[in-house]
């Protein structure tokens, strides 16, 4: 069992009572493209950031060469030889790549001691960046800025790096998420010859066609829960989808009790130059829309664009058969749009100001009296919708900073609805919810659409869509590759279109 | 506001009321009326300033432009307060609306060039204070009718009018800070901006707003400047920006935006004021007074930063 160079036995890991990681093995051959693989929310972050030191399991352990792990710090893990090349990749662009590569190593590369042991050896820094970057065979000048890198560049240097650093095991998060299939092809080849040199490789990804290209072993998740582990040549893509989407769904969605109405919006042909192209679908009054697609499909891109968050370059938006143009936000509310964003944080609530402002402030004109404030129409409309909603909040006044992702989410929607819109975008609408309140959300959903609101809804779980949706519209890689209705729609045929 | 801003603005007023104690027990002219009406006159144009610059920040910007605008409604004021030449309400007129006019190109270049509040009010303070010395051909502007004069320099009942002028500034900008809905947007502008947008907020429209107010207010302070040195200086009011900011920060406006109070903010001006007063009276050189206000204010920030842990 000595071939085995990572082994993590029984990790489990809650998030306040909810539970992220249930009891997960994963065992990692020397030299060994191993992929792991889930939909999203099934724990596979959860799981990296265990491996390299970013979060401390509740229980089990982490085996390196048969030396435990659990516990200790990013730094640790890294020394130890564990790197990993994030999705979002974390440079500094103002650097040049030999000072990326070896950040926070200076004084080891520098090589000097005593006296000048502060003292910056840049040369030494450049020459030994070149060395690496030559071995790997990739050609990227030491001295080149960041910042004139291309993503897949940057990339290697990541990689790069973590060589430098004698990395055991490099973890790959959707690698080829941002780059064209010439530089996959480059990276295949760079991940080839570190198994050769036996680097052993976790590699997370959605695309499938690439998992059965490079993977040797797979391993899936699902719902925080190890489901197994099978070589690659045992499986097929419909095999492995199952595995990841197996799961029941449960009587958690509420069914319409009121009959599909008249067409409210309509997009036709809308493009977006590198985000989407060719979208067309409308939007029926009591309906559901469910938007389903990997992450980075362009689906948020669509609402934000429909919403006037952003342009849009082609294309036709009608409201009720009227075309629009809403180049602000305040247009699209006026025009009857509301937007409940996946970014909650960022664009949802004004985190140091009350429940109160917070929910009336697209609708300020309903509450002026004069150029004043007319805080007893505020205050009564607040209270109701609190009521409305089940706002779990300790009163009018408080701050949203202080409330559950739930109830921060719900108080996002009051606000919404309180500027009456007749469509409603909801962008990942549970996302950080718990369960009970998602519950909630859900029964509130259908009850906006039986109210004759046209929804729709983003989502990247497919039990949320599948379960909520009166038709599905897919989207892979910024264009529309299925419009499913309920009946035909099923978790493996969604998959398929959105690896599509 | 939330209960570690509310504990910020206890703070402010129990600093304040503790250092007007002790002031009071160690020297018998501090709290006299007649001193306290000199404590008074002296901080006006200082809290006129901080009130136009505290809604600025409450957005999330700043304004270094002030100290120069008071120079330039100063100057132009002046130019139109000659005895028997117009009617006083012609320099007013003429003040307020060059002040107005300066905050509004400071909103108008930071709405639309996106260039940060800090960059483009520097711009504008050099440039206000080339027009103070263009439209003064770098020379005072003296000689001011009596009614002018009376703004900076008057009593009313006993009372200095700056006084009278800097409590009325004092309520109409809580009243827009609190009970206005422009009030409310500015606010949520400085405490989530992208948010505050895709809440239907015009933030371009809020942000105009606020540094015309500005202007205006630092116009006031000009007006005020000018009367009380009868002349219309192009030098005056430099640094002016610095103590405005400072009022506003020590009275709990947070640099990062989002909150803020008019009442921090006077109490802010009324700390330094009465601080270099009796720093005066106790025969304190104006060297150490500079240290002390230092203090004070890097004293209010890390209170602030204490508080804000979201």
């Amino acid at each position: 069992m000595s071939d085995y160079i990572l082994r993590v036995k029984g990790i489990s890991k809650s998030f306040s009572g909810v539970k992220a990681l249930d009891n997960i093995h994963f065992d990692l051959k020397k030299g060994e493209v191993h992929a792991l693989m889930g939909e999203n929310g099934a724990g596979k972050s959860t799981f990296m950031k265990i491996l390299i030191g970013l979060v401390v399991p509740d229980s089990g352990e982490v085996l390196l060469e048969g030396e435990n792990l659990s516990g200790s710090h990013v730094t640790e893990t890294l020394k130890k030889g564990i790197s990993m090349i994030h999705q979002e990749i974390l440079i500094i662009p103002e650097l040049t790549v030999a000072q990326n590569i070896f950040l926070g190593r200076e004084r080891e590369v520098s090589g000097k001691g005593g006296i000048l042991s502060g003292w910056l050896n840049d040369s030494e820094i450049n020459r030994q960046a070149a060395a690496l970057l030559d071995r790997m065979g990739v050609n990227i000048a030491p001295k080149a800025k960041m910042k004139h890198l291309s993503v897949a560049q940057m990339q290697m240097v990541e990689i790069a790096k973590a060589i430098s650093n004698n990395a055991k095991v490099i973890i790959m998060d959707e690698p080829t998420s941002a780059i064209s299939e010439k530089e996959v092809a480059t990276l295949f080849q760079i991940i080839r010859d570190l198994k050769a040199q036996g680097v052993s490789i976790i590699y997370i990804s959605h695309k499938m066609d690439e998992i059965f290209q490079i993977s040797d072993t797979i391993t899936v998740l699902r719902d925080g829960k190890y489901i197994g582990t099978k070589r690659a040549a045992e499986l097929d893509q419909n095999a492995l989808i199952a595995m990841m989407v197996g799961r029941e769904i449960d009587q958690m969605f509420p069914e319409a009790t009121q009959p599909v109405g008249h067409e409210l919006l309509s997009v036709k042909n809308l493009g977006r130059a590198g985000k989407f192209a060719n979208i067309t679908f409308n939007v029926k009054s009591g309906e559901i829309l469910g938007l389903a697609g990997l992450m980075g499909a362009g689906r948020t891109e669509i609402a934000r664009a429909i919403f006037g968050l952003d342009h849009w370059d082609e294309g036709e938006i009608s409201i009720k058969q009227t075309p629009i143009r809403a180049r602000t936000p305040r247009e699209a509310i006026d025009r009857g749009i509301g937007y409940v964003s996946e970014d909650r944080k960022g664009l949802g609530f004004i985190p140091r100001m009350s429940v109160k402002d917070n929910i009336t402030l697209s609708s300020m004109n309903n509450h002026r009296k004069g150029g004043f404030i007319n805080t007893h129409s505020e205050q009564s409309v607040t209270e109701q919708m609190i009521a409305d909603l089940k706002i779990k909040t300790a009163g009018t006044g408080q701050h949203v900073t202080y409330l559950s992702g739930g109830n921060q989410q719900k108080v996002v929607i009051g606000r919404v609805l309180l500027a009456s819109p007749e469509i409603i975008m909801l962008d990942e609408p549970t996302r950080g919810v718990d369960v009970g309140a998602k519950f909630e959300i859900y029964k509130l959903i259908r009850s906006l659409a039986d109210r004759g609101m046209a929804i729709i809804m983003i989502s990247s779980e497919l039990p949320e869509i599948l379960g909520l949706s009166d038709r599905i519209l897919v989207l892979s890689k910024g264009k529309q590759t299925a419009l499913l209705s309920k009946a035909e729609a099923t978790q493996e045929l969604i998959m398929r279109y959105a690896v599509a | 506001m939330n209960r570690f801003s509310k504990f910020g603005q206890y703070g402010i007023f129990l600093a304040f009321a503790l250092i007007c104690l002790v002031l009071a027990l160690s020297t018998p002219k501090f709290f006299t009326i007649s001193n306290l009406l000199i404590i008074g006159n002296q901080v006006s144009i200082n809290a006129l300033l901080a009130f136009g610059v505290t809604f600025v920040i409450i957005t999330g910007g700043i304004d270094l432009s002030l100290g120069s605008m008071v120079a330039v409604t100063g100057v132009a004021a002046a130019s139109f307060a000659h005895p028997d030449t117009y009617p006083l309400v012609v320099p007013l007129l003429v003040g307020l609306g060059a002040g107005s006019a300066m905050g509004a190109f400071n909103g108008l270049v930071i709405t639309k060039s996106k260039v940060p509040p800090f960059i483009v009010t520097l711009g504008t303070m050099t440039i206000g204070r080339g027009l103070a010395l263009i439209l003064s051909k770098g020379r005072p502007v003296s000689n001011l009718s009596d009614e002018f004069n009376f703004i900076g320099g008057g009593n009313i009942a006993g009372i200095p009018f700056p006084i009278i002028i800097l409590l009325i500034a004092f309520a109409v900008c809580s009243v827009v800070l609190n009970k206005t809905i422009l009030g409310r947007y500015m606010y949520a502008v400085g405490g989530n901006e992208p948010a505050a947008r895709a809440s239907g907020i015009r933030v371009s429209r809020v942000k105009m707003w606020v540094y015309t107010i500005c202007g205006l207010l630092s116009a006031l302070g000009g007006i005020l400047l000018t009367s009380r040195i009868t002349t219309g200086q192009p030098n005056a009011g430099a640094g002016f920006e610095l103590d405005a900011i400072a009022a506003a920060i020590i009275g709990g406006t947070s640099t990062s935006g989002g909150t803020g109070t008019m009442t921090g903010t006077l109490i802010g001006a009324l700390l330094i004021g009465v601080i270099s007063n009796s720093l005066d009276l106790l025969n304190v050189t104006s060297y150490y007074q500079q240290v002390v206000m230092g203090v004070i204010i890097i004293g209010a920030v890390v209170l602030d930063g204490v508080g804000k842990k979201d």
